[in-house]
């Protein structure tokens, strides 16, 4: 039913403006008073070192390829929950063998060491 | 949908962000109540009665504070940042049901819950990991390495423990065969809450809420001591107090889901053996699920103040080598049990 949705788009827009409006609130009410020093990155702290806008460790990279992989499985595990009292037995050794597939990746993964922080 | 349903939608919308907000302030009052309680201090007391105007004394402090954007930042991410936290963080509760039967209002039936959709629990996980992007973005578009820092871990650290997080509630539905929290909440009827029948998808469940919203044992992405602040360290004025404000909404939502799911909901038991009007019965059941959602807010507070914060790759290794394994066990184990059972 696309009639349920509707309060959920509701929802949305009234969250985004309240957010804008207080972004734009705070600038109009503060008082403004720039100068080139105060500007600067981690002002009256450790001057920095060029930009932070540079590599940085691959760790997070590997993170994010594992979770995309291991999170498209759980949607897929999703809708046999849902119906899983009416597939039984069936439904049962069916997900074992999935999940059995899923935990062959991740003893890879583990044995690779792709988890390993230090 | 007419125009008075979208009207009483948009009148449901405003009670909820009034009640959160309102909800947001005294949680940081009593935040700093319960530290001051715990580390045998008074806490605030000068503001307003027992000190209970404090937090609305910083938010007007806050909105008056100048709104300092480094030069080297990009001004219109780091603008968009705040906007993408507190906005997440505030339509999350959209699908949560506070009372079992609908209300009469205006002349026509009111549910109580601003959307009954059937996807009620991938809605909530898809907010829940979409409010990472306000974290990350913060901390790239602020230029600063500590903030940039704190950015990736929150983004590691939420999307690992959102793996969890999705594993555990796969047990409460096959339970349930529903997506729609609402009839989550009615299978619960009586004593039989979704904590009695997963224990252990509710402690994978709980741990990784934690770490979803960021709090202590879980803080990682602020970090103060080695972070300085972490993402939100180049954020000054209402923009800070937006990403404040998020956080507490997050626990919020965090508190009326675990309610819902593992807590029965709107559930009281043996409510219906009293016999009282349908007014009085929706009352209680509305009074049921705030008690509980507040005794799960108490509980974030007491872990925060008891457990020491977790070195990251502590918090790495817990979430892919502990919960994700146990997430997975959960699900084995449920469906072994209910085909035996029935």
């Amino acid at each position: 039913m696309p009639e349920e949705y509707i309060p959920i788009v509701l929802i949305l827009l009234c969250a985004l403006a309240f957010g804008m409006v207080a972004v734009w609130l705070s600038r109009i009410l503060g008082p403004r008073r720039d100068y080139p020093e105060k500007l600067t990155t981690y002002e009256s702290g450790v001057e920095p070192v060029r930009t932070a806008h540079e590599r940085f460790s691959v760790k997070y990279y590997m993170v994010a390829v594992l979770f995309i992989l291991f999170d498209i499985e759980v949607v897929f595990i999703y809708p046999w929950a849902v119906r899983y009292r009416a597939l039984g037995w069936y439904g049962l050794i069916e997900m074992v063998v999935f999940i059995g597939i899923l935990l062959a990746g991740y003893i890879y993964i583990l044995k690779k060491e792709a988890l390993k922080w230090d | 949908m007419d125009a008075v349903g979208v009207l009483i939608a948009l009148l449901k919308i405003v009670v909820l962000f009034a009640v959160v907000l309102l909800t947001v302030a005294e949680l940081v009052y009593f935040e700093r109540k319960i530290s001051a309680w715990i580390q045998n201090r008074i806490g605030p007391n000068r503001v307003g009665p027992a000190g209970l105007l404090q937090p609305y004394a910083d938010v007007l402090k806050l909105l008056m504070k100048e709104d300092v954007v480094p030069a080297a930042a990009n001004r219109f991410l780091h603008a968009l940042a705040p906007v993408v936290s507190i906005s997440i963080a505030l339509a999350a509760l959209a699908v949560v049901p506070i009372a079992g039967s609908p209300v009469t209002l205006f002349g026509r039936s009111v549910i109580p819950v601003i959307a009954d959709i059937d996807v009620g629990v991938l809605y909530i996980l898809a907010l829940s990991s979409m409010g990472v992007y306000g974290l990350t973005i913060g901390g790239w578009a602020s230029n600063n390495k500590y903030s940039l820092l704190g950015g990736l871990r929150s983004s590691a650290q939420m999307i690992s423990y959102e793996l969890s997080m999705g594993l555990s509630l796969i047990g409460v539905v096959m339970i349930t065969g529903s997506l729609r929290l609402d009839e989550i909440v009615r299978h619960q009827a009586g004593w039989m809450w979704n904590i009695v029948l997963q224990p252990i998808g509710f402690v994978t469940f709980l741990i990784a809420a934690f770490a979803e919203t960021n709090r202590l044992p879980f803080d990682l992405p602020e970090a103060e001591h080695e972070l300085v602040g972490g993402y939100h360290t180049e954020y000054s004025s209402f923009k800070f107090a937006l990403f404040y404000l998020a956080e507490y909404a997050n626990m919020i939502t965090a508190s009326a889901v675990i309610a819902t799911l593992y807590l029965g909901g709107w559930q009281v038991p043996g409510l219906s053996r009293l016999g009282l009007s349908t007014g009085a019965e929706i009352a209680m059941q509305i009074g049921a699920f705030l008690a509980k959602t507040a005794a799960m807010l108490f509980f974030f507070q007491w872990v925060r103040w008891s457990i020491p914060r977790f070195r990251y790759d502590q918090l790495m290794n817990l979430g892919w080598k502990v919960m994700f394994p146990a997430a997975l066990a959960n699900i084995v184990l449920t469906a072994l049990v209910l085909l035996f059972v029935e």
